[in-house]
């Protein structure tokens, strides 16, 4: 018995002392597992159908997206994504990807916009805009973001945008900046970016959309934002809505020069 | 119809290292939905490969491999031009092939 308590006590000592080597901040361990995981990022099938659903002859009248101008010229789409929220004069207000995306299958395939922004996430034609988003991002991976702020519709959705991140409501009194408002801060194990200014290379509005491991779903900006407007106990707005495509300009026009990262994948 | 694998294959000295993403739901047969029916199984269940038309490996698979799965293994004697195939048959009897040449 007694033998067997000192055989006990000394693996216990190794096992502390091997522990203490070992021992990594909880960052560094997520970063590790994102590591191990960015090797078979599945964002790559969703890229790949948006690939696809982008040159594919589709909807009521038939045709392909690629006539769509996502704000470099029609059918440009390297580059575009780092660009987004911008205004756009054929609609005459200011468009995020998503709502730039809808836009374009309502005037060039004929599909209903208001059907689609009412579809949830992950279904339908819904889950074919995500998929487009992913490819439109995935195309300007590596870029530097660069949002034109020249004209005074683009300006109008920077401040508001400002005011969404900064005002606080919900039966918590939460704000955007509660969290995302100083550096250091995060929720459990995850790291909470400073989204006033340029929080880096990949961080923030540079990292989405993303596939998110821990529900298999590949999440949108919009379905991201709308996820903390949950977790303040908010209602979140409706798709496409000027609210989301304000914040979106705040975010994006704070990440000027952040090299965008997206499609990434997320715990 | 299913969606397309991704495949990448690379050749490394007298070996190729095989990548392999595949888009399936993988549901298990345990989760039910918000009815409180059974979401029925629907996973993969057989994968092979193939070097240049013959075959090298095979492997069942069950409701534990996530959704999406990710498959990676060496392949010996392979080289840059070769081509590898990879196939899998789920539960429901839909299989789905893609090619890629190693590079």
């Amino acid at each position: 018995m007694r033998k067997t308590s000192i055989t006990l006590a000394i693996l216990f000592g190794a096992l502390a002392a091997s522990g203490a080597l070992a021992q990594k901040s909880a960052t560094e361990s997520i970063e590790e597992y994102r590591k191990m995981l960015e090797d078979g990022n599945p964002a790559d099938l969703f890229e790949a159908k948006g690939d696809a659903l982008w040159k594919q002859k589709r909807g009521p009248k038939n045709a392909s997206l690629e006539a769509c101008d996502l704000g470099k010229g029609p059918g440009v789409v390297k580059g575009a994504f780092v660009e987004l929220p911008r205004y756009f004069a054929d609609v005459a207000k200011v468009q995020d990807l998503e709502s730039r995306l809808v836009s374009c299958m309502e005037r060039l395939q004929g599909f209903n916009a208001a059907e689609i922004a009412k579809t949830p996430f992950g279904r339908g034609e819904m889950a074919n805009v995500t998929a487009l988003a992913t490819y439109v991002a995935a195309e300007s991976k590596g870029l530097a973001f660069n949002l034109p702020q020249s004209h005074a519709q683009e300006k109008t959705f920077y401040e508001t945008g400002k005011r969404l991140f900064f005002m606080r409501g919900g039966t918590h009194d939460f704000a955007c900046a509660s969290c995302h408002g100083e550096e250091g801060k995060r929720i459990r194990l995850q790291d909470l970016p400073d989204l006033t200014k340029n929080p880096g290379d990949g961080v923030g509005f540079a990292a989405w959309p993303a596939y998110r491991v821990s529900n298999g779903q590949m999440w949108s900006m919009q379905l991201r934002l709308n996820d903390c407007y949950r977790q303040q106990r908010f209602p979140y707005p409706e798709f496409g809505s000027d609210a989301i495509t304000a914040l979106s300009t705040y975010l994006g026009v704070n990440s000027k020069g952040a090299k965008s990262a997206a499609p990434t994948i997320k715990r | 119809m299913a969606d397309p694998m991704r495949i990448r294959a690379q050749a490394s000295g007298s070996n190729a290292v095989v990548r392999v993403l595949m888009s399936h739901e993988m549901e298990t047969g345990q989760r039910k939905d918000s009815a409180g029916k059974v979401v029925p199984a629907w996973h993969i269940t057989n994968v092979t490969t193939a070097l240049n038309g013959k075959q090298v490996m095979s492997a069942e698979w069950g409701p534990a491999v996530a959704k999406n799965p990710f498959l990676q293994f060496t392949l010996k004697g392979a080289k840059a031009g070769d081509k590898v195939s990879v196939t899998w048959k789920d539960n429901k009897g839909e299989t789905r092939t893609d090619e890629a040449t190693i590079s």
